[in-house]
């Protein structure tokens, strides 16, 4: 029996990974080969670096990444503190909206945004004379959106943690309500607040359907990129690119489980040391 | 010593969703005193407190601290603090930061703030605990912190909002005392919500007995006590054997078709009235003098036994150091102190009724037994 479960997880684990170890290891194959292993070799990373279109939509998908997740994350929180503070009624209503592009399918709002981004702009460049047209800005706007829900998400259990007399308290000592949320409550809630960050964060670099549908002429991410790069022929540039996000992403997760881990471990110390259980 | 009004509450009404909390609520509390506002829950003690705290505006009335009415002065402008019923420690900071809170947001001296939170954290016994985080501190350090957060802030009112209900017994006795001393050295205003008698009688110089949203009875302790003016603040502080009665003329009352002489005036004649007569007032005596009446229960309660005499259909509860076992018929003897005399209120007929008394049914009154699901024991005690 034991064995029986032991070979399945190795079989998933096979399934899930194998894939990924060998679009790692065949990035550093000294020759176009997908198949046969000539040796090691950072040719198709020089490569890489080299070609100006994947470093122009690199550099497009980190911009869109960090600035998408900060905006969202302040909007979000935001709120999230707007949604806890409303009545059981209301809350849940809201509640139910927030969930809704959660579970919507990513075509679903990648095409409406992009009706409403064309109907806005062609309203606005018949009545204003403006010259805009798709590109980073709507990009931009799209990850925003679809970001919120998620912060949203993870913000409001920390809110609802949270000893509903600390904000009172904190006015009670003279806060203004404005430094009471910053003194008090965004102290309390800055795991989810920062978790809802790096999701939102990961969310925006892994987008790729919503990216195609509002991104336009004006500005292409490197799901976009990678996605026309295969569609023609694939070079395991594209499996130094992928790599290089793996890593990134793992490093990223390795990070946060760590200060976890951290932050846990010296509470429990503390409180040890206190003699409370 | 001079009686000056620092908060005065005028015909106060609120609602929440259309259910009325709070009704023409009036309250004058003066400075330097020891105040207690006491009811069940749902009474409308805790609503009361936060429209001083500034949490809560009422519908109507006006809220005036001295001369200014400061309806809709926000909390942080308020020279009143509070110390909530689960503390509300900030968790993110050691117990200095919290201590020192108040007074960093007021922007004083750093040597000053650390003057004062060395008092403040002496004053309540947690000298060398300023590195502590506050999740690592026991309940009772944690209720000392929120103490001396609030009076670091040196309020002319502290509000303490059933600052003690989450500490056991002997813990809560103590910081009683120490609640009680630490007022009277200070002399500043406490405005005290409790749902337990006993820590309303010991600790207050005034009790404001609440129900329904309105104040039944405002008195000293003793007052309360000994000169209840309804049923329900008869039965709520203490135990009380209510009866129907007759008031004949001025000092003399008829009930259980007897006239007793008594110490209350100024009823119309021939007015039905509530009689009170307290547990412990009744001397039992052999049978024959008297009113007689047969023990239905014994219960042994330490100090005294607690005994459920029938008399002619009507049960009474009589604490007494004697012990009368269960079937034996004696004569119990009235002296004119032991009676007070109430008018019928809407609250008549509803207490004082020992008939369905149970070990059960006293548990489950019994506040210090749950906190949680009182709210529902204060609606079937109304039922």
């Amino acid at each position: 029996m034991k064995a029986l479960s032991r070979i399945y997880n190795t079989l998933i684990f096979l399934f899930l990974y194998a894939p990924i170890a060998v679009l790692i290891l065949f990035s550093f194959n000294d020759s176009k080969s997908r198949v046969v292993w000539n040796g090691f070799s950072l040719k198709w990373y020089e490569q890489l670096f080299g070609n100006e279109l994947i470093m122009e939509s690199l550099k497009v998908t980190l911009l869109v990444a960090v600035l998408s997740a900060l905006i969202a994350t302040v909007i979000g929180t935001m709120a999230a503190v707007g949604i806890h503070g409303m009545n059981r009624k209301l809350k849940k209503v809201f509640l139910t909206v927030n969930n809704i592009p959660v579970n919507n399918p990513e075509i679903v709002t990648g095409v409406s945004l992009m009706l409403l981004f064309v109907g806005a702009i062609s309203f606005m460049n018949h009545t204003f004379g403006t010259h805009f047209k798709m590109g980073f800005g709507t990009l931009l706007i799209a990850h925003i959106t679809f970001n919120i829900p998620y912060v949203i998400l993870q913000v409001m259990p920390k809110l609802r943690q949270m000893d509903e007399h600390l904000y009172e308290a904190a006015l009670d000592l003279g806060c203004h309500p404005v430094s009471a949320f910053f003194k008090v409550i965004l102290p309390e809630i800055s795991s989810g607040v920062f978790t809802g960050l790096l999701m939102a964060f990961t969310l925006s670099l892994d987008d790729f359907v919503i990216s195609l549908c509002t991104a336009g002429s004006g500005a292409q991410t490197l799901s976009v990129t990678i996605y026309s790069m295969i569609r023609r022929r694939v070079t395991p540039e594209v499996n130094a690119v992928s790599t290089l996000l793996f890593g990134s992403v793992l490093i990223l997760l390795i990070l946060v489980n760590v200060m976890q881990i951290y932050s846990e471990n010296k509470l429990k110390k503390e409180q040890r040391r206190a003699g409370v259980r | 010593m001079e009686k000056k009004p620092i908060i005065n509450l005028k015909d106060i009404s609120l609602s929440f969703d259309g259910e009325k909390v709070l009704e023409g609520l009036n309250l004058s509390i003066c400075d330097g005193e020891f105040v207690t506002l006491l009811g069940p829950s749902g009474c409308g003690k805790t609503t009361t407190l936060r429209i001083i705290g500034g949490f809560l505006t009422p519908d109507s009335g006006d809220v005036f601290f001295g001369a200014n009415r400061v309806n809709d002065l926000p909390p942080y402008k308020r020279p009143v603090n509070t110390i909530f019923q689960r503390y509300a420690l900030f968790p993110h900071l050691n117990v200095y930061d919290n201590v020192a809170f108040g007074m960093r947001v007021q922007k004083k001296k750093k040597a000053e703030i650390a003057k004062t939170v060395e008092r403040m954290l002496e004053m309540v016994n947690l000298k060398g605990f300023e590195k502590r985080t506050v999740s690592t501190l026991s309940g009772g350090q944690q209720q000392r912190v929120a103490i001396a957060r609030a009076l670091a802030n040196d309020p002319k009112v502290l509000l303490l909002d059933e600052p003690l209900a989450a500490l056991d017994l002997k813990l809560r006795k103590d910081m009683q005392n120490e609640l009680k001393n630490m007022q009277k050295s200070l002399g500043i205003t406490f405005i005290y919500v409790t749902h337990d008698q006993e820590e309303a009688l010991s600790m207050s110089d005034t009790v404001v007995v609440m129900d329904g949203g309105e104040i039944q009875q405002i008195g000293s302790p003793l007052d309360i006590y000994n000169e209840p003016v309804n049923a329900f603040v008869a039965d709520f502080i203490g135990e009380s054997n209510i009866l129907d009665g007759v008031m004949l003329s001025d000092y003399k009352v008829k009930f259980f078709g007897r006239v007793f002489d008594c110490l209350d005036a100024g009823f119309e004649k021939d007015e039905p009235v509530d009689v009170v007569i307290r547990p412990e007032d009744i001397n039992i005596v052999p049978a024959g003098n008297g009113l007689t009446g047969t023990v239905t229960s014994v219960t042994f309660k330490g100090v005294h036994y607690e005994t459920i005499v029938d008399f002619y259909g009507f049960k009474w509860l009589i604490q007494t150091t004697e012990y009368h076992p269960v079937g034996e018929v004696i004569g119990i003897v009235l002296d004119p102190d032991d009676i007070h005399i109430m008018h019928k209120s809407r609250y008549s007929g509803m207490f004082g009724d020992y008939s369905s008394y149970s070990e059960e049914f006293d548990e489950m009154n019994d506040p210090t037994i749950d906190l949680v699901d009182d709210e529902a024991d204060a609606a079937g005690e109304a039922d």
